[in-house]
């Protein structure tokens, strides 16, 4: 039996990633991860490169599944759904890729529309209303008729996100959403993820390394490194933390917990030792 | 010598592993089937991209192998005096065996090269795991209506390079050797059975079709999503259709014709 509070907490919480652990092949990813993801709130994952971030996305959309531990999400433990009912929970998620990952044979109109076409019987004209409605949020109706390529990256992802809230899901994710954008892309990316998200009422959750922008906008912050959180908070708990992977990481620092050097062997050893 | 032993045993298991995972994939596509029903018009343009577009290279071809086929045939029968048998011959070895093994093999270079690297680009793009996370299988929207468009077009694309392969051997043989026009078309009436010969024929044209677009959808399925694994999946599948092909074009050769 649960107490109230624990129930109370329970109830607060979208998604709850409890020791998970996941490994591709003999190299360990993420080693006993525990995540909580508030209703309603913007929640970020850092870390550095190759930590397994994008890896947590995945586990939590059910496209991978854990070696061990549990993801829930809305009360529903994603790696024990059957197919049926894991593409019923992905009916209330979005998520919006980090390359954008638009449907390259349609225009920017038939991108957004997917969805919409795919899973509800509406007529054509309602249809046209709510892309174009989507499209207006993310300031991008006027390019309606474009082609993927005809598009900027950063006009890209935010088709790309006008595309996931189609079907206005409860939660959306967020992969590098900043990534290889110029600062004004950057602005706009940060102003709609917030936006969206309290004037939709959905929970979201970023994956990012990029401290300053998610800080802005940020409602709780993990820092996670070498498989394990080693940091969680607000943002302004995070920049007093006193942990030397959450301080090189916020400040970045080029050596520390995170070494710049792949492990080798010596180096004079290495010189010495001649051809490989 | 272990060590050989051991590689040996290794790619023994890597290629019965792969080809478990092709049977599996082609069960999940054959349960998905009745699914395309809901989107016809995805049918439709995969008929355009994969049938149509293939006809320009396969009535070329068909021409030009008829037009060799015909001077061939003629030089040799015009030695025993019976050059009227010009048009069974000709058709004959382009229903029986040339249409469907040649359409096969230039199918598999234009369709199913195209439909590897259209599906592996896709999954390297993340096109095929943002439809996941939409909850729409790619299977069912993605390899489905290609699959059944090149097991439809297959056939019919056989059937227009024998077609138009006895054309050509007929402006040769009958337009600039001098066999005589009736013969041609009478004799070829008599001895091509529909039965025996044209349905056999069109029968090996599905089996090599349903074997093409099978390796071609699983190929760029589980294509490697990096610019180097779709490339090298491409290779995969216009080898292993090749080999496919001629295998399975035995196979069926001894099963319709070992008897007779």
């Amino acid at each position: 039996m649960l107490d109230n509070s624990e129930a109370q907490q329970q109830d607060e919480m979208l998604v709850r990633i409890s020791d998970v652990h996941y490994a591709r092949g003999s190299r360990k990813i993420l080693q006993g991860i525990d995540i909580d993801i508030p209703k309603g709130k913007v929640t970020t994952i850092m870390g550095p490169s190759g930590c397994g971030k994008t890896t947590l996305l995945r586990l939590i959309g059910g496209q991978l599944q854990a070696s061990q531990g549990k993801v829930m999400v809305d009360g529903l433990d994603v790696h024990a759904l059957n197919n049926d009912d894991l593409y019923n929970l992905r009916k209330r998620m979005g998520m919006l890729f980090q390359s954008g990952a638009l449907f390259t044979h349609l225009s920017v109109f038939e991108n957004v529309a997917f969805p919409v076409r795919e899973h509800t019987d509406l007529s054509e004209p309602l249809v046209r209303a709510l892309v174009l409605m989507k499209l207006q949020a993310v300031g991008l109706r006027g390019a309606r008729k474009l082609m993927p390529a005809e598009l900027s990256g950063g006009m890209a992802r935010r088709v790309a996100l006008a595309r996931a809230i189609a079907l206005d899901p409860m939660m959306m994710m967020y992969d590098e959403p900043f990534t290889g954008q110029d600062p004004i892309t950057v602005g706009i990316i940060m102003q709609l993820i917030r936006l969206l998200n309290d004037s939709l009422g959905m929970t979201s959750i970023i994956v990012s390394h990029d401290v300053q922008e998610v800080c802005a906008i940020s409602d709780k912050l993990y820092m996670i490194s070498d498989g394990h959180v080693v940091g969680e908070g607000g943002p302004s708990e995070l920049q007093q933390s006193g942990s030397d992977w959450v301080k090189q990481f916020m400040n970045a620092l080029p050596d520390g917990p995170v070494p710049f050097h792949y492990p080798a062997d010596a180096f004079a050893q290495d010189l010495l030792q001649g051809m490989d | 010598m272990l060590d050989w032993l051991q590689k040996l045993g290794q790619s023994g298991m890597g290629m019965f592993q792969h080809l478990g995972q092709a049977t599996l994939f082609l069960l999940q596509i054959i349960i998905s089937i009745p699914t395309l029903f809901r989107h016809p018009r995805l049918l439709v343009q995969e008929l355009y991209s994969v049938g149509v577009l293939s006809l320009a290279i396969i009535s070329v071809s068909g021409l030009t192998v008829g037009m060799v086929l015909g001077l061939q045939m003629y030089n040799t029968l015009v030695d025993f005096g019976t050059e009227d048998s010009l048009g069974p011959v000709v058709a004959l070895s382009l229903v029986r065996e040339l249409g469907p093994v040649l359409t096969a093999l230039l199918f598999s270079g234009r369709a199913g090269s195209a439909l590897t690297a259209e599906i592996g680009l896709m999954k390297a793009t993340d096109q095929l795991s943002v439809m996941e996370m939409m909850a729409v299988d790619p299977v069912r929207r993605v390899v489905v209506p290609r699959f059944i468009a090149g097991v439809i077009s297959m056939p019919l694309l056989a059937a227009m390079f024998s077609a138009v392969g006895i054309l050509g051997s007929y402006m040769v043989g009958v337009g600039m050797l001098g066999v005589d026009d009736g013969a041609f078309w009478s004799q070829m009436q008599h001895k091509v059975s529909l039965g025996a010969d044209v349905m056999n024929g069109v029968i090996k044209s599905v089996v090599f079709g349903i074997a093409a677009v099978w390796i071609a959808v699983f190929e760029g399925y589980q294509a490697v999503p990096t610019t180097e694994g779709v490339s090298r999946a491409t290779t995969r599948t216009v080898v292993h259709t090749a080999f496919a092909v001629l295998g399975l074009d035995f196979i069926l050769t001894a099963i319709m014709f070992g008897d007779s």
